[in-house]
């Protein structure tokens, strides 16, 4: 555990060390603001019309703005994980000082968990920059604090999910470009399966919708946490860092 | 401290490093020394558990690398062929970062830094970026890392390789301090290096062990040898290049003339002489008496090369001799 905390920490420093992790937060920021702005504007200007034609009724924030915005930020953020992943154990490959942690008194196993919660802080840090413009919301109006916080969870575990995939593919090369590139494709593939599976209710279209890690989040972003979408995100972090092991592990026959 | 035994290593088309074995005592510095390719990376990364051997066995410290790599792990200090180092850390933080890896206590860490950064010689950049250091001091703070926590057993991978004169003199001193306190093996391609550092070396090629032996004994046996380069400058442009090289083979003593190159009249030729002769003014001698002129005659040193053609020539001369003896017994005995 110690071990773990130790890889964890130095890849935390060196990701805040370069400007990337910057870099993320604020492009992250900026799209997220941008999509506040737009929701908030429209709620607005749907509600005076509301009350222009005499229907009282107040719209309900947590739907109107928050669960879209919240869905929204997962869709950027699957298009961030793989610039957080890339380099992992990529540019650990090229430089050689992957020599360094695997001749090191520290198992495989720690230093694959520490480099995944290290991405995995940083992803945090970069979801962190939507809660600005979520706290205002709680400022002015009185959204509902539960939904929100199941959203969130949900893109914790969608995340961790994408971060373990992209960090499994960032063992198998030594060139970040082509671990980042190839993790992008597999994230955008996801997404597109998840649109394409929407409208098919044949047996392999369920396979692959059960499978698509981004349909798994539609729960969540209702607030709803089931045990299933849960115990998939789970297992599905649990086996691609086992393949990360593997890979590892075959690093050294391979070599 | 370290015992290899019928050491196998195969890539998917190579096998690197061909049923090696040898040992190395507590304490002895050793040279590694062979051309490129010829294996010494791979035996290195199998004897820090970087990769597992395809067959045979290494021990360090009586620890073998495929039952008990922990153990091994934490015995070893290793400086790979390019220093591990991650150019956005500062030295300090480095070397702090190095020490907890290999499992150093956090209340001496402080003090084991202060210790490696004084004798590498490195405490002047400790607060800067590694990324920012010059070659040399990269190659410092790659020794630093290795022997931060104290181990039995140093292995280092070409630590002079690309290094100016200045700088392989300093590495050189680092290394002879250390000697007493750990178990060194260094790998090189330069035959100098051993002479310079090693007290033992082991030789090989093309993953193959050439020999093992102390320093003295392999400089005795290849001392006496030497290679000559001559310029001859023929009056009126005759002989032949050809005349003259046949000249300088009656030289008593030479094995072996190459002609180099010939131009304006000029003719270079190495001469390499027979164990044991020096043959510099016999040639010197040979040329002017010809009543040509002799305008170079300078002794350059044996490539690691030329090394390998003799030692293993010996070795096949020493083979055909004893046949030669097994069969004239056996017609003694017919
Ligand atoms: N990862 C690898 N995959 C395949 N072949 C390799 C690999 N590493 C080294 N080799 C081959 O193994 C042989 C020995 O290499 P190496 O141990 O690096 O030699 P040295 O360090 O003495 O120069 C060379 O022929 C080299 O091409
Ligand atoms: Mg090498």
């Amino acid at each position: 555990m110690k071990n773990v905390l130790l890889i964890c920490r130095k890849e935390l420093n060196s990701y805040f060390a370069s400007p990337i992790a910057y870099l993320l937060m604020a492009f992250f920021g900026l799209i997220f603001g941008f999509g506040f702005y737009t929701a908030t504007r429209d709620m607005v200007r749907f509600s005076f019309m509301a009350q222009m034609q005499g229907q009282m009724q107040p719209q309900n924030v947590n739907d109107a703005i928050i669960k879209p915005l919240l869905g929204f930020a997962s869709t950027v953020a699957l298009f961030l994980i793989p610039m957080i992943t890339m380099r992992t154990f990529a540019e650990e490959k090229r430089t050689g000082t992957i020599e360094l942690l695997m001749t090191s008194p520290v198992r495989d196993i720690d230093i694959i968990l520490g480099k995944w919660l290290g991405a995995m802080l940083l992803y945090l840090c970069v979801l962190a920059m939507s809660m600005i413009n979520i706290a205002m919301l709680f400022a002015w109006g009185k959204p509902d604090l539960k939904p929100v916080l199941v959203a969130y969870l949900g893109l914790i575990l969608q995340g961790g999910c994408l971060l373990a995939i992209g960090t499994f593919i960032s063992t198998t090369t030594r060139n970040q470009i082509v671990a980042g590139g190839v993790t992008f494709f597999v994230c955008l593939l996801l997404w597109l399966l998840s649109w394409f599976t929407a409208f098919d209710s044949s047996a392999t279209g369920s396979v692959v919708n059960y499978l698509s890690i981004v349909t798994h989040f539609e729960n969540f972003s209702k607030g709803v946490i089931d045990s299933k979408d849960a115990v998939f995100y789970l297992s599905m972090i649990f086996f691609c860092l086992f393949l990360t092991h593997r890979a590892f592990e075959s690093l050294r026959w391979r070599a | 401290m370290i015992k290899v035994e019928g050491l196998t290593k195969r890539y998917a088309r190579t096998v690197a490093v061909d049923n090696i074995s040898f040992e190395v005592e507590k304490g002895q510095i050793v040279g590694f020394l062979g051309p490129n390719g010829a294996g010494k990376t791979t035996t290195m990364r199998v004897l820090t558990c970087f990769l597992p051997p395809s067959s045979g066995t290494a021990n360090v410290a009586g620890f073998d690398v495929l039952e008990n790599p922990m153990e091994v792990k934490k015995r070893i200090g290793y400086l790979p062929e390019t220093p591990p180092l991650y150019p956005e850390m500062e030295v300090d933080e480095y070397l702090h970062f190095v020490g907890k890896l290999k499992g150093i206590p956090s209340g001496e860490i402080r003090r084991r830094v202060d210790e490696v950064t004084g004798r590498c010689a490195i405490g002047d950049v400790r607060k800067k970026l590694i990324g920012k250091l010059s070659k040399g001091y990269r190659q410092r703070v790659g020794l630093a890392q290795a022997i931060i926590h104290n181990p039995d057993v140093l292995i280092l991978d070409e630590p002079t390789s690309g290094l100016d004169p200045k700088q392989i003199i300093e590495i050189r001193e680092m290394l002879k301090s250390l000697a007493g306190e750990h178990t060194i093996i260094l790998s090189t391609h330069i035959l100098s290096e051993v002479e310079h550092s090693c007290e033992r070396v082991i030789i090989i090629s093309q993953g193959k062990l050439v020999a093992i032996d102390s320093v003295t004994n392999l400089t005795n046996r290849l001392r006496g040898s030497e290679a000559v380069a001559v310029e001859v400058e023929p009056a009126d442009g005759h002989p032949s290049p050809v005349e003259v090289q046949q000249r300088l083979e009656q030289v008593s003593g030479v094995s072996r003339v190459v002609m180099k190159d010939s131009k304006n009249g000029r003719i270079n030729f190495e001469v390499e002489s027979l164990q044991g002769r020096s043959v510099r003014a016999d040639l010197a001698r040979s040329v002017v008496q010809s009543g040509w002129n002799l305008s170079e005659l300078r002794a350059v040193g044996l490539s690691l090369e030329d090394i390998f053609l003799q030692l293993t020539a010996a070795e096949q001369k020493e083979e055909t001799k004893q046949k030669e003896e097994v069969k004239v017994e056996e017609g003694v005995k017919q």
